[in-house]
């Protein structure tokens, strides 16, 4: 099999997941066994394009024409490949937690919920594997409707209104700002494929480059720069297992590895550089940094605590980018990966605790960490994922993208990495602290670990932090290769 | 030697068949007459779109009379395009028609209703493949009288009126067609397009020469619903039967857009038209109205069939506004969506038609819960409304993409914004719907969960299948468009 | 061309105003469409009175006939008066179906009964 067939294959694998899953609807067992069955095989699918990738392939393949001289394309590259493999491994782990987090729960509609979970990951596999701006936005898109049920999975008003600001800004953004920013392209550079330095060398001058910059990088709604971040706490009415492979993992990352994307192979770093068009970026990334953070402090509700340090963690990504060395675009594909671990752990640790003790607050979390330890020990590491500290694997991308920074003379962006991560400190962890140090208020009693699939998958997240932090050669390997180097 | 008549044939078929179908006065055949005539229309109409490839032109003689003097057919590739669409879309659309005309229009008038829906055809036909302008008056005729019958067998008593509005609003715009193909008449002494094409330049007197452009305009423009000509749009679609709802929306405002780019692009010819008079301005300013307005007003309706109505004023300003834009680019968006829209409509219509079979109605109370109580056309349904939206991987999207490309590569960056701008508002509407069937539990007394009759819903998935593929596969229609448009800028000298 | 001979332009643009303008201000629908059978025949002046000529002969090739009215006005008027009379007769249907099912053919008093209906 050709590297090229083996990514449309990977492709393929999650959309035919869904006629299995409907058909086994009737028992949950089957259902959750061919969505396993397909997590895996994607997986091992991706995984085993790896070497191809490392040493320098670029497989490739051209599906059919879709608009006369633009095809939708496959063509597998190390970013996309980092990505592809964040989103399949993590979906066969949070499998395990999905089964439990619904059963736990007596959640209504599983098989649609595991149906648009697979055309989830398709879509995230294609923008992973998109071979030109246009692929990339058909799976952007597609990504952003078969999420829409699995938001407002539980049909209350709540969960209709969160799908509305959902829908509204992230088709939005993505019409108003990315799709001309597309068409524009195309008419400037008569292509839209990516291309390792960028499309449009010599066909802009500053002031366009600069405006074409902003259409693109608002137009990525997924990536949540503020001012079109809110769909992101609004994503939370969702249930946890969403929250965590698609608004940790699949849905926003899909954005940060657009912004990556975009940067690198439609601008291109030196002729970005050039231009000077992405000065502003940074500035505009670096408040999103520290706003969300400040409002991620106050925010009681620990999922929304969890969503704002994600718009926050979203515009690391976007400012590393945005800085234009090839030291802090390693920074960026790193922490792509780093804070998927992370922040999937954090969310598997909240929906265990809803699930176990039905709390919600961060207030409430008193001493939760003596009669739930797997949990909170997995919480912890996540934690220090975020805060950029050893031994977890945020501590590695930070480094990059300081060390970025630093090497870019942008002493505005190490103010805002030095100030962020005290904050990113300042609101996980008292949560840490409260839950193993703080007696509890009110003896919950009855309260015990979350079934047995919830806590292993979490510890398999927080030992992959770890794991990332310990051995980072492969991982680095291909974010070196993304930098281009 | 038949080859050779096949533009007559397309036309004369329907007119022989109508009466033929009135003396039989059997429904069942009636609806296999029309069934067989439109089969073979379209197959025809295939056989003519691929004699005319690239830069032919085929020209009939009607009656041996030679042109100008006789009535010529003329056809290229842009007028067999729309013919192609037209008998089509009634191929697809009469199987569907069958149970639901028996039901909503009775057995004793079925076979009257097929004769009318044969008359309409003909006339549609007849007003894409002739090349000759009161001709085109007398086909526009044929059609709006027998729509405007379609319209009234409507399943209450507001199809009445409707159709009542839509007589006088529709013969009003024929009337201005009809003076101002007399004005052009006058100076040119001509009927026939090509002659009066050739002859036009050298009139010395111009002023009749914009006043008929001025009338034909205004009188296509109502047959056309451009705003704020729409008004006997919304009502007309939403009450006429439901099969005759999805063969108008699909065809019926189509064909007058077509003949708007034929007198434009071909007679008057671009310069003209475009450069020396702002008809691109005005057509502009009315197409954004169009957008903005018709979507505008979609959102508020509680009515499924007026809000896909409401929504069709909306989707012809964005035909218009590629006839606007007065360029190749610009003419092949308009072409393409004017195919595009009329499969996404066709389909929606139908699917819509199925509801309304099994619910009894289409208010949005009643509807709430079809995700759970109709899941196939429900989804079928979002898939039309994604195209209405633009959505990648739908026909609408294709359109809405050379659109957008047109207006940017025209420097007309604001246009472009407010294209896509409104597009937002076609997913608050379609948004809508959703919510409705998804989220809202079924009223009490829905029926237990199915579908609607597979002879109603098979044409609908059909078409909802092809919005789907020609939104992957778009360069078919993208490339027959802009053969369509090249047709177009380059008239018939 | 003086005023007077503008004549036959100013019967039709007169009969064209009429015609509309009652089809606007009358609510009665029979009267609308007399309305609208005046704006027609408008159309009617427009084409055949261009196709007079004076000292002109009837269009019959001729020995010594030089100068003849153009026939074909004519005969297009004939088919619009064919289609006007279509027009009218589909319009009085409707007319009448309107008053077995409303009671009335007053415009207002329809659009009070299709309000109430909802």
């Amino acid at each position: 099999m050709t590297g090229g067939a083996g990514a449309a294959l990977a492709l393929a694998i999650p959309f035919l997941a869904v006629p299995g899953i409907w058909l086994a609807r009737r028992r949950p067992n089957v259902r959750e066994a061919v969505t396993f069955l397909a997590a895996v095989s994607l997986c091992g699918l991706v995984m085993s394009l790896a070497p191809a990738v490392l040493c320098g392939e670029r497989p490739a393949i051209d599906l059919f024409e879709m608009l006369p001289g633009l095809s939708v394309a496959l063509k597998v590259e190390p970013l996309g490949w980092l990505f592809a493999a964040v989103a399949s491994s993590l979906w066969v782990v949070s499998t395990f937690y999905s089964a439990g987090y619904l059963r736990g729960n007596d959640e209504g509609h599983q098989t649609r919920f595991f149906a648009c979970f697979a055309l989830s990951l398709g879509a995230a596999v294609g923008v992973a594997f998109a071979g030109n701006l246009l692929t990339l936005f058909l799976f952007y898109e597609l990504l952003t409707l078969v999420t829409w049920p699995l938001v407002t999975h539980h049909g209350t008003e709540e969960a209709k209104r969160g799908g509305r600001v959902y829908l509204g800004l992230l088709v939005g953004t993505s019409v108003l700002f990315l799709l001309p920013a597309i068409v524009a392209t195309w008419v400037i550079a008569g292509t839209l494929e990516f291309a390792a330095d960028g499309i449009l060398a010599g066909k802009l001058d500053a002031s366009s480059a600069a405006v074409l910059l902003a259409l693109f990088m608002f137009g990525i709604g997924k990536a949540a720069l503020m001012p079109f971040h809110r769909w992101l706490p609004a994503a939370m009415v969702a249930p946890t297992p969403v929250s965590a492979l698609l608004h940790a993992v699949a849905v926003v990352k899909a954005g940060a590895f657009c912004v990556i994307k975009v940067v690198v192979g439609v601008f291109g770093i030196e002729t970005l550089a050039g231009l000077g068009g992405a000065a502003w970026l940074t500035a505009v990334a670096g408040f999103t940094l520290i706003a969300a953070s400040v409002v991620a402090l106050r925010a009681d509700n620990l999922k929304r605590r969890l969503a704002y340090s994600t718009v926050s963690q979203l515009a690391y990504v976007t400012m590393a980018a945005s800085l234009l060395t090839p030291l802090a675009v390693m920074g960026a594909a790193l922490h792509l990966v780093a804070h998927a671990f992370g922040k999937i752990t954090l969310f598997f640790a909240a929906g265990s605790i809803y699930t176990a003790a039905h709390k919600t607050a961060v207030s409430e979390l008193d001493g939760i960490g003596r009669v739930m330890p797997w949990t909170m020990g997995a919480f912890a590491i996540g934690a220090l994922s975020m805060i950029g500290l050893p031994p977890a694997a945020g501590f590695l991308s930070k480094w990059f993208i300081l060390s970025g920074a630093m090497s870019a003379a942008d002493w505005l962006a190490v103010a805002v990495l030095a100030v962020s991560t005290l904050l990113n400190a300042g609101y996980y962890l008292p949560i840490v602290f409260r839950a193993f140090f703080v007696a509890p208020g009110t003896p919950s009693a009855g309260v015990r670990e979350a079934p047995l699939a919830m806590v292993a998958s979490q510890v398999v997240t927080a030992g992959a932090c770890v794991a990332l932090f310990a051995f980072p050669g492969p991982v680095i390997g291909f974010a070196r290769a993304v930098a281009g180097g | 030697m038949l080859l050779a008549h096949l533009p007559i044939l397309i036309v004369v078929l329907p007119l022989v068949a109508a009466p033929l179908v009135v003396l039989v006065r059997h429904g069942g055949v009636g609806w296999a007459v029309a069934l067989g005539v439109s089969a073979a229309s379209t197959a025809m109409s295939v056989a003519v779109l691929a004699e005319v490839p690239g830069t032919g032109v085929l020209s009939y003689a009607i009656g041996s009379w030679e042109p100008p003097w006789g009535i010529e057919y003329r056809i290229d590739a842009g007028n067999a395009l729309v013919a192609l669409l037209v008998s089509a879309v009634a191929t697809i659309v009469l199987p569907a028609a069958k149970r639901t005309v028996l039901l909503e229009v009775g057995a004793d008038r079925e076979y009257l209703f097929y004769a009318l829906f044969l008359l309409c055809l003909c006339g549609l036909l007849g007003i894409a493949l002739t090349g000759d302008a009161f001709n085109v008056f007398v086909f526009l005729e044929i059609s709006s009288l027998a729509t405007y019958a379609l319209i009234a067998l409507g399943r209450d008593r507001r199809a009445l009126t409707a159709a009542y509005q839509y007589l006088l609003l529709g013969t009003i715009g024929a009337t201005l067609y009809v003076i101002g193909v007399g004005l052009l008449y006058l100076v040119t002494g001509t009927l026939n397009f090509a002659d009066m094409a050739q002859r036009l330049p050298a009139v010395v007197d111009r002023r009749p020469v914009i006043a008929g452009l001025a009338f034909i305009t205004v009188g296509m423009g109502l047959k056309a619903a451009i705003f704020p000509l729409h008004a006997w749009l919304p009502n007309a679609y939403a009450h006429a039967p439901s099969a005759v709802s999805a063969f108008l929306a699909a065809t019926a405002t189509k064909v007058s857009l077509y003949v708007m780019m034929r007198v434009y692009y071909s007679v008057i010819g671009a310069p003209t038209a475009f450069g020396a008079e702002p008809t691109g301005a005005i057509l502009m300013a009315l197409s954004i109205a169009a957008l903005l307005v018709g979507s505008g007003a979609a959102i508020v309706q509680r009515d499924l069939r007026l809000m896909l109505a409401f929504s069709s004023v909306g989707q012809i300003g964005y035909i218009t506004l590629g006839i606007s834009l007065a360029s190749a680019a610009g003419m092949t968006a308009a072409m393409a969506h004017l195919i595009n829209h009329g499969l996404t409509k066709g389909a929606l219509f139908l699917l819509v038609a199925g509801v309304a079979l099994r619910l009894g109605g289409t208010r949005f109370e009643q509807i709430a819960g079809l995700g759970r109580t109709m899941p196939i056309t429900s989804f079928a349904i979002v898939i039309g409304g994604l195209s209405l939206i633009g959505v990648p991987g739908t026909a609408g999207f294709a359109s809405k993409w050379a659109l957008v490309v047109a207006a940017i590569g025209a420097g007309l960056w604001w246009v472009a914004a407010i294209v896509l701008a409104s597009s937002l508002l076609a997913l608050a509407y379609v948004w809508k719907f959703v919510e409705a069937a998804y989220l809202s539990a079924p009223p009490a007394g829905a029926p237990a969960r199915g579908e609607a009759p597979a002879d109603v819903t098979v044409p609908a998935l059909v078409l909802t299948a092809a919005v789907v593929a020609f939104g992957l596969h778009a360069t078919p229609v993208l490339e027959a468009s802009s053969r369509a448009a090249s047709a177009f800028l380059r008239g018939w000298p | 061309m003086t005023t007077l001979g503008h004549l036959g332009y100013w019967a039709t643009v007169a009969l064209l105003m009429t015609g509309l303008y009652i089809v606007i201000a009358r609510g009665h629908l029979v009267k609308k469409l007399v309305g609208l059978g005046l704006f027609q025949s408008s159309v009617y002046l427009l084409y055949i009175v261009p196709g007079k000529l004076v000292g002109g002969t009837s269009p019959i090739v001729d020995q010594g006939a030089r100068v003849y009215s153009n026939p074909l006005p004519h005969v297009l008027i004939l088919t619009a008066i064919v289609v006007g009379v279509a027009t009218l007769a589909v319009g009085l249907a409707l007319a009448v179906r309107i008053r077995e099912a409303y009671g009335t053919v007053e415009e207002d008093e329809i659009l009070a009964a299709d309000d109430h209906d909802g």
